[in-house]
């Protein structure tokens, strides 16, 4: 896969952030939330616009949803993937969208569901590629409007016997 | 040839989550790789998904080259009435294929 | 040990030395030992083979059902004007190949059987190894052995053949000088790259391997390991793939065919 080299040096992303994602809320209550703040406002420019088209201005708070992928990956090719977010599902409050992106990816969108109350949970499963060791990020729409985010740390490595040397 | 799975309980009570698995037969051709003399092989890849119910949409998944080989999607519906639950997939040279289960919802 | 092994220490280094040229010892795995490489892989992969309904390898089956139904060839028959059935006829046939075909007096695998059907029977051309349709119906006929033991007995007819496929289980190949035994008899369980090695039985072939991206057969995964090693690797079809596909059954048997797997 080709490598995205148009991305530059983590500190500068961590000076533009502020431009892009106004207002990343910096009360995380825990680690995982911690984690996925810090995973947006570290993430290369690419993922950073790509999450920024989803939300627009609006604020990505940490917690909600949670990602689901092998800490240690088998295969690169299909890394089983499942997102949840804690929702009633009703037709009040529940999940709009939910979306996933990569951070060292060739592109950063993955994929989105659109869900709704006719979905009774939010809970979607399905298999990706990943090309590199890296953090996987979700941000989901609420019916309110809101959007929430979860992230995980996956390792990828080189299957043993290939095919082409 | 078998273009795509997709798996739903047959009955289900009314107010029940049941859960659909759905996989299509499609390379997902990221456009990324180039053949060995160095020329891009063209994207080719599963862009939309759609499920409804009886007609009316209860699903929808926007796919990019990140999703893997044959993509599996599993996702849950409210059993409300018996009929057919239908799911489609779109994508990049034409692509369009459709596979339907019944559900008989008591 | 004696006086007689002291003197003899000089011609024993000797043979150290050249241990890098002798075949490889190797601790066979004890048959109550015996792990199916469905045992190595992390809990998402085997959730992905246990469930039909999230195994891309269905999408093969039920095409190789379809084949099966369909008339072919000048002499217009189907598998099932023969054969019937499939999920009563082919029920354990897959765990028992590579078996012995009596015209070419050697054995041959279910691959080759197929062929041989078409080309004979149905007056068709052969499929392609590694083609679409010759791997849906390898893989329906092995989804009929599903939850069968391996059969494999080393007859008189059999061993030699068996033998064989021993004789370059264990032989140093390649590049990187290794053989299959050093690997999957000696180290199994540990760690290459990413992934655990797993001891080789051959228990749910043709299978989706996830680094294909496609279901492959057992040839194909061999060529691999070959390549791996930095070998060449034999022509789908080798007498010598057949003798070591029926060595490693041979050696799996008994244990419980999983057709179609799913396999990093």
């Amino acid at each position: 896969m080709k490598r995205d080299d148009t991305k530059t040096s983590r500190r500068e992303f961590l000076l533009a952030a502020g431009g892009i994602i106004g207002g990343i809320t910096l009360k995380p209550a825990t680690a995982a939330a911690a984690e996925s703040t810090a995973a947006i406002s570290v993430a290369p420019a690419a993922t950073r616009e790509a999450i920024a088209k989803v939300v627009g201005s609006a604020r990505v708070t940490p917690g909600k949803v949670m990602l689901d992928l092998p800490a240690l990956v088998e295969n690169g090719n299909a890394v089983p993937l499942s997102v949840k977010v804690d929702s009633p599902m009703t037709q009040a409050d529940h999940v709009r969208a939910i979306h996933v992106f990569t951070e060292k990816n060739p592109l950063p969108n993955v994929v989105s569901f659109f869900l709704g109350p006719r979905a009774g949970r939010a809970s979607v499963a399905t298999r990706i590629r990943l090309a590199d060791t890296q953090t996987v990020l979700a941000v989901c729409e609420l019916s309110d409007g809101s959007f929430w985010s979860g992230s995980v740390d996956v390792v990828v490595t080189l299957a043993a016997c290939t095919e082409v040397l | 040839m078998t273009r795509a799975i997709v798996s739903l309980p047959a009955t289900a009570r009314r107010g029940d989550i049941i859960e659909i698995k759905a996989i299509a037969a499609h390379a997902m051709e990221t456009g990324f790789r180039h053949t060995q003399l160095g020329v891009p092989i063209p994207r080719d890849i599963i862009t939309g998904f759609a499920c409804t119910y009886n007609g009316e949409e209860i699903f929808r998944a926007v796919f990019y080259p990140a999703i893997a080989a044959n993509p599996y999607l599993t996702f849950s519906t409210v059993a409300t009435e018996s009929g057919t639950i239908a799911c489609s997939w779109s994508g990049d040279n034409g692509y369009s294929v459709t596979e339907s289960a019944a559900i008989t919802v008591a | 040990m004696q006086c007689g092994f002291t003197m003899l220490r000089p011609v024993y280094l000797a043979l150290l030395l050249a241990a890098s040229a002798m075949p490889a010892h190797t601790a066979e795995i004890a048959p109550a030992e015996r792990r199916s490489g469905y045992e190595m892989m992390s809990r998402e992969t085997r959730a992905m083979q246990d469930d039909d309904a999230a195994n891309p390898a269905m999408l093969w089956v039920l095409d190789g059902e379809v084949l099966w139904n369909k008339k072919m060839g000048a002499a217009g028959l189907a598998c099932a004007d023969c054969h019937g059935d499939a999920r009563a006829s082919m029920k354990g046939v897959a765990a028992r190949y590579p078996a012995f075909d009596a015209a070419r007096a050697r054995p041959v695998d279910l691959e080759q059987r197929i062929n041989t059907c078409r080309t004979e029977k149905q007056e068709a051309p052969p499929l392609a190894f590694e083609s679409r349709d010759l791997l849906a119906l390898t893989a329906y006929i092995g989804r009929q052995s599903r939850g069968m033991p391996i059969r494999i007995e080393a007859d008189a007819r059999m061993s030699p053949f068996i033998e064989a496929g021993r004789e370059m289980y264990n032989r140093r190949q390649g590049q990187l000088n290794l053989a299959c035994a050093q690997c999957h008899d000696d180290n199994w369980g540990k760690r290459l790259a990413g992934n655990v090695i797993p001891q080789a039985h051959p228990t749910g072939y043709p299978l989706y391997r996830l680094e294909w991206q496609n279901l492959g057969s057992l040839q194909r995964r061999l060529r691999n390991c070959l390549v791996g090693i930095r070998a060449e690797p034999y022509d789908y079809g080798a007498n010598e793939f057949v003798d070591l596909e029926l060595f490693l059954m041979w050696r799996a048997r008994g244990m419980t065919i999983e057709t179609p797997a799913v396999r990093p």
